[in-house]
């Protein structure tokens, strides 16, 4: 279900891409279906989360509620409207002039520039290197699942138009692969039953003194992490998201730094703007899709 | 992989399943590049430095036992059960590489410096270290030799202090009988 959430959410966040990116360069109506799709995984999200945005749904140890009535048939809607709904994309982009005139050949950045520059992500595949870490290191689920890995070669702002699009394909796959593995798994608990990190359930302390003490420590003071510092990197829909960690053996983390994606892709503006006009600007910085909400995090 | 021929090895520690190579300070440029060219480490994922100010110490993470264990005669003990191993130097700079091949693997270069200490930049050997080392610099206060414009990056160009310093104000007001010194 979390690797579910999580490319849904890479289809999201690819969607807002492609919808401003396209809105920048004039193409307004990419934007109206773009944002169509988007909402369709907003209501996905609400049903499952409640919120539409900055969901709390993931938890430690498992998921913080079971997944609702309706959602499987729903999901599975979109799932099945998905490919189409690319399919509009390319036909309306692939053959629009402006839209291949402005994007080919421009924001230009080799592979050897693009790992010296520490890109990840789809600006990475975009440059001709092969990497991803939900198939080179794989998380969650990752190892279980069949997906493609789209790269191309030409490093412009084109070929990272199209990673991102066949990344949503991909995506769109596993999440359908995700769908038919959860529907078997109906009715199981969907969060471990170690009291030592996750609250017991409302009705037991009631009855249950362990459940109330359980209860108690959590809420007031958290359970333990032991001590020491970790690094762990996910394939975030951006690039390379890294969590570093150090902890004092208590229960606050002692240090806690985001390695964001886009905080490292807009420092390759420079790199990708060399020769280029400065009306480009706009595609470029558009195409390496830094938020800035994650670049000063 | 043998790490030991990197310039300013001092030590190798594994845990939690990554390896963390301590480096002189001083040879923090050299061992980058050494790691860079010899040893296939082509990415600089992450550049990343800590303030160890007051660790292991009263007041952090709650109440704090001695070194043997928690204290049973004081009331309400929580916080650490024991205390966590002493740092050699107040603030911790690492940096975590990435050699992309099958499979992937991942080290982490540290160094230890004393507030005022200055450490070389490693811009020369990926450029990316560039906006990481100027965040460092603006969060923490720690100055990179060789950086050709060492500049605050997140905050105004005109901000007092460091914000991520351990003995940064966190703000908020004295209010009496707060303190029970």
């Amino acid at each position: 279900m979390r690797m579910l959430l999580c490319e849904l959410n890479r289809i999201h966040s690819h969607l807002i891409f492609l919808g401003t990116a396209a809105l920048e360069l004039g193409a307004v109506s990419m934007f109206w279906y773009c944002f169509r799709e988007r909402e369709l995984i907003m209501d996905l999200y609400e049903m499952v989360t409640g919120q539409r945005m900055h969901t709390r749904y993931f938890q430690i140890g498992g998921l913080a509620e079971d997944i609702p009535e309706g959602f499987y048939p729903q999901c599975r809607e979109f799932v099945e409207w998905m490919p189409h709904a690319l399919n509009d994309y390319r036909t309306l982009l692939d053959r629009n002039k402006i839209w291949l005139e402005r994007t080919k050949g421009v924001g230009l950045l080799s592979a050897d520039d693009a790992i010296a520059l520490g890109q990840t992500g789809p600006i990475l595949r975009a440059s001709g290197v092969d990497w991803d870490l939900r198939r080179d290191q794989p998380y969650l689920a990752y190892a279980n699942v069949d997906f493609q890995v789209p790269v191309y070669p030409e490093g412009d702002v084109y070929a990272r138009y199209r990673v991102r699009v066949d990344e949503m394909r991909e995506s769109t796959r596993i999440v359908d692969q995700c769908l038919r593995r959860l529907e078997r798994l109906k009715g199981q608990p969907w969060i471990t039953d170690d009291r030592k990190v996750v609250l017991p359930p409302r009705e037991e302390l009631h009855t249950s003194m362990e459940s109330l003490i359980h209860h108690f420590k959590i809420v007031t003071e958290g359970f333990r992490v032991p001590e020491g510092e970790v690094y762990v990197p996910i394939e975030s829909p951006r690039g390379e998201q890294g969590c570093y960690l150090v902890s004092d053996g208590g229960p606050k983390p002692w240090r806690v730094h985001f390695r964001a994606p886009s905080f490292v892709a807009l420092e390759a503006t420079a790199t990708c703007t060399h020769d280029a006009l400065v009306a480009d600007l706009i595609a470029i910085v558009g195409s390496l899709d830094a938020v800035m909400g994650d670049t000063d995090r | 992989m043998n790490y030991t021929a990197l310039p300013g090895f001092v030590e190798q520690k594994e845990s939690f399943g990554e390896t963390t190579i301590t480096i002189d300070a001083a040879h923090i440029r050299t061992a980058c590049a050494y790691a860079r060219e010899e040893l296939g480490f082509e990415m600089l994922v992450d550049l990343v430095a800590t303030d160890y100010l007051g660790w292991g110490s009263k007041g952090v993470s709650g109440y704090i036992a001695t070194a043997s264990g928690r204290d049973i005669n004081f009331p309400s003990t929580q916080g650490l059960q024991t205390l966590p191993a002493v740092k050699p130097k107040r603030f911790s700079v690492s940096y975590h590489l990435l050699a992309l091949r099958q499979p992937p693997v991942r080290v982490r270069l540290q160094c230890w410096l004393d507030d005022g200490d200055e450490l070389p930049s490693v811009i020369s050997v990926w450029p990316t270290a560039d906006w990481h080392e100027r965040e460092t610099y603006d969060m923490l206060g720690i100055t990179f030799d060789g950086h050709p414009h060492m500049r605050r990056l997140l905050m105004e160009d005109d901000w007092d202090g460091h914000p991520l310093r351990k003995d940064y104000p966190i703000g908020g007001e004295p209010v009496r009988f707060s303190d029970a010194e």
